[in-house]
């Protein structure tokens, strides 16, 4: 069928308003957050209820058409990109909060509604929803599942797969599953787990519940100034062996603190080679001795200046910062591409200094802001992608820092998905045998292959050719790991 | 020895002969009957790795449970879902390959939350890895949580990497006399504020309630909760985690319902003990199958026939659409279908 008799099928089905086809309509859907990947989608269709969704769903596996489920497109590995032959499928309108269950802490919601709106509802009643990506004013909770976000308190409160009970999902055929329950626990596998962080390729999520916590009592931050980034590592892992799971533990190296006080007067020392703001939260006892606790680790592993944050609006402030460092980034080049590696921790000092490395043999800059509690890098490589040739030369470096990741024992995605973007890095990081399970998996929910096609995880063949790119270039990186 | 593990489920698969993995038979009662050939893989054992700064512990699926949590224990770390055992030869595998959890568990989470990447052989004898070592993982399905809890039916588990958390510097509990809708309430509420509860549990008129973290901060706590002081305490949680508590004792089927913390109590002949702050209840009776699991799904959960001698039906049935994807999963990992035949439900 061609695409314009398919898209006549898809209108005759749904109502007007639900299908876009035209061209200027279709461009806003080209592309998620990493905008250097762009496809064209054959239509778009955002419906408006459960029975759309399924009906399209039908449609697209009866004819055969590849879907490709969007949220509120803040991905960043190209998660959401649209392929040509296919149907793009936004769950925009998918935006209300169903219910707060205030005596069991759980929020019922559908897939379109943003992160950062659960939390809103729930504030009156004391409670939250702990995941907070700092994407959380625009990313979907159907996109968080999807991608099994995290976020800045992750370390203490998990991720998405920690803080989710059930989903309604329904599958390329149209076939509705209803996986987890308002209990805390449901008979048969795990597949609240394996759906959390499968990117769209095993099925649609239609809604969500959400566990909700108490709001601490109170929160406060340390601001820990250090003259070098070896010992900002050290007193990362000295805080954890000091017994305390702090809420947040972000790490600044010097290039994104001066970026940052540029654009906010977040009061950082702009000489420190890093800081690391550590949020302490819980009852005020709780948190006072913590507190304590902490600054006196920090003094111990070096720091050269300490802060702790008063009241409310100053912790506001030095969060501020940190906040701001993507926008800041913005403005300091003309594009920004983001990584993700996660390492054990131990090794932060090492891959920092290995990262420092290769930013100069690359000649291109490179920020480090990121969650040095989980041991999540987010090295921000600054470029401009109207340089010929820059855009090329910063993914490259971008696949050379995971490649390093991997090999300390770490993996190329922390929190923002393999996508389009990582997926040969994926070849490094599993063998054939593991692939080829994760195929059996994806066949198991969607024969027809027709869900996210050729996102997540690579096929056998194109790992072949990027091991075969790279040995033909006579750099083959890390020869230890296994490869075929 | 994983070559010989290999070798024997390859066997397996060419003869179509059935396997039935045990490591320490500690929870050979959970779930349907075993079918299958006896394969013993406790042998493989021994910690790979603990780092105590990463919170990171990787350990062989043979290591028995305690050897692990005495190692913890050195450094003052603990597993937060705190396990039950069930008798002494308890090995990490069976541990996670059952996926229970302890009184712990709505407080810190439950075995799976916890578990951060798993090394495992398929029904093909293919060793495969997945997630790691590290807090935070995305890349691929998450295939070590769904291992976690199938009861060995879709892999046999060699390595498995757990999350650690620091021991609390103190515990205290708290008890006081209430009613079984007074104690869910009260289990609930405070459940919504922020107090650093760790277990809430209620058993013949008395509701226990555990509190851990800093002294100052669960001496604040105990005086705003107010009640009386259990000390010791350790034994009466541990007690109710290894159903060592006389509760568990009885002759009649022991059925564990998943309900909705604030589940009012269920109206179900025979005695119940509510633990995880509602969430968990353990209920003692003669009832049939169908009126346990009936109140169950009213409720909005599940009922597991948990301990009875009747194993034909022990799992909540699945609805036709998911029972079949469990089917269609169980053989993407296991074709011939040699791995615990039978031992989560009679079709997987
Ligand atoms: C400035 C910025 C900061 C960010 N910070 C963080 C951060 O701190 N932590 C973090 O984890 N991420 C972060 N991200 C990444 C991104 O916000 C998250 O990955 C988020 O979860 C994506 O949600 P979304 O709704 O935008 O999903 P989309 O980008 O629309 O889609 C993401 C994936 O989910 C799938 N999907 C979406 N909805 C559904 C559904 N209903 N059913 C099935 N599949 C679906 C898509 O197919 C796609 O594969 C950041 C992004 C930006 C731009």
């Amino acid at each position: 069928m061609s695409s314009a008799t398919f898209t006549l099928l898809l209108r005759s089905h749904l109502p007007e308003q639900c299908v876009l086809s035209h061209p200027e309509d279709l461009r806003p859907y080209e592309c998620d957050a990493l905008s250097a990947y762009r496809n064209t989608p054959l239509a778009v269709v955002i419906p408006e209820t459960q029975q759309q969704v399924k009906t399209t769903l039908q449609l697209c596996s009866e004819n055969r058409v590849p879907v490709v489920a969007r949220g509120a497109g803040t991905g960043l590995s190209g998660g959401a990109l649209p392929v040509t032959d296919g149907v793009l499928l936004s769950m925009a309108r998918f935006n209300r909060i169903l219910e707060i269950d205030t005596g069991n802490r759980t929020a019922r919601v559908q897939p379109g509604v943003t992160n950062l709106s659960i939390s809103k509802a729930a504030e009156p009643y004391g409670l939250y929803y702990a995941p907070d990506p700092s994407s959380q004013i625009a990313c979907s909770i159907g996109g968080n599942v999807a991608e099994n976000a995290g976020g800045i308190h992750c370390l203490k409160y998990g991720l998405t797969v920690n803080n989710i009970q059930h989903l309604e999902v329904l599958t390329v055929e149209g076939e509705q599953l209803t996986i987890g329950s308002a209990a805390l626990d449901s008979p048969g596998y795990d597949l609240l787990a394996l759906m959390t962080g499968s990117e769209g390729l095993l099925g649609v999520i239609t809604e969500v519940t959400v566990k909700l916590l108490p709001i601490p009592a109170t929160a406060q931050v340390v601001l820990a100034a250090f003259d070098s980034v070896e010992a900002a590592g050290t007193g990362v892992t000295a805080t954890i062996a000091s017994g305390i799971i702090p809420a947040g533990l972000e790490l600044l190296d010097n290039p994104a603190i001066r970026a940052v006080e540029k654009f906010v007067n977040a009061g950082y020392p702009v000489d420190a080679a890093a800081i690391l703001l550590c949020e302490i939260d819980g009852t005020a006892d709780e948190v006072s001795a913590q507190i304590e606790q902490v600054s006196r680790v920090f003094r111990d592993a070096g720091a050269i200046d300490l802060q702790v944050s008063r009241n409310e609006a100053e912790r506001q402030r030095f969060w501020a910062g940190r906040k701001a460092a993507f926008p800041a980034m913005g403005r300091l080049s003309p594009d920004y591409y983001c990584m993700d590696g996660t390492i054990p921790r131990k090794h932060l000092a090492t891959v920092l200094a290995e990262i420092g490395r290769l930013s100069s043999e690359y000649d291109l800059p490179i920020c480090n802001v990121f969650h040095a509690g989980d041991g999540n890098l987010h090295p921000l490589i600054l470029y401009d992608a109207n340089q010929p040739g820059e855009l090329e030369r910063t993914e490259e470096l971008g696949g050379k820092i995971l490649e390093i990741c991997v090999a300390v024992g770490g993996t190329i995605t922390g929190e923002h998905g393999v996508g389009m973007e990582k997926i040969n890095q994926m070849c490094v990081q599993f063998n054939a045998a593991e692939l080829t399970q994760f195929h059996a998996i994806k066949q198991a929910f969607d024969k027809q292959q027709l869900l996210n096609p050729g996102k997540a995880i690579p096929t056998l063949h194109r790992c072949a050719e990027f091991g075969a790119m790279h040995v033909h270039e006579g750099k083959l990186p890390h020869p230890e790991l296994e490869r075929f | 020895m994983i070559e010989s593990f290999q070798e024997t489920l390859v066997a397996a698969g060419e003869n179509a002969t059935p396997l039935s993995i045990t490591g320490g038979g500690s929870k050979a009662f959970y779930g349907r009957r075993p079918e299958g050939r006896e394969f013993c893989v406790r042998d493989y054992r021994g910690v790979i790795d603990y780092s105590p700064t990463e919170l990171v512990i990787t350990a062989r699926a043979g290591t028995p449970l305690a050897e692990i949590e005495a190692v913890l224990a050195a450094e003052n770390q603990m597993l937060a879902f705190e396990p039950p055992h069930f008798g002494a030869s308890t090995t990490l595998g069976g541990t996670i390959a059952c996926g229970l959890s302890g009184p712990r568990r709505p407080f810190a989470g439950a075995a799976r939350d916890f578990v951060l990447g798993i090394r495992c052989l398929n029904g093909k004898g293919e060793q495969l890895r997945f997630g790691g070592q590290v807090m935070k993982n995305v890349a691929g399905y998450d295939v070590s949580r769904t291992l976690t809890g199938s009861l060995g039916t879709l892999a046999l588990l060699l390595e498995i990497s757990l999350k650690v958390l620091p021991r609390p510097e103190t515990e205290v509990t708290l008890c006081r006399q209430t009613t079984a809708a007074e104690a869910i309430v009260l289990m609930n509420r405070w459940a919504g504020k922020p107090l650093p509860l760790s277990a809430t549990c209620f058993h013949d008129g008395q509701l226990a309630l555990r509190l851990s973290g800093t002294r100052r901060g669960v001496q604040a706590a105990a005086e705003q909760i107010g009640g009386d002081r259990m000390d010791p305490a350790e034994t009466f949680w541990e007690d109710l985690r290894e159903h060592r508590h006389a509760f568990f004792t009885d002759d009649k089927p022991v059925w564990r319902l998943s309900v909705p913390p604030a589940t009012a109590p269920l109206v179900l002949e025979g005695e119940t003990f509510i633990d995880w702050g509602g969430a968990q209840r353990w209920i003692t009776t003669m009832l049939p199958t169908a009126a346990v699991r009936a109140a169950a799904t009213a409720a909005g959960g599940h009922a597991c026939r948990f301990r009875s001698n009747d194993r034909e039906a022990v799992f909540q049935p699945l609805p036709a659409g998911l029972l079949a994807l469990h089917q269609r999963l169980k053989h993407s990992f296991d074709p011939a279908g040699i791995l615990n035949p039978g031992r989560m439900y009679a079709e997987l």
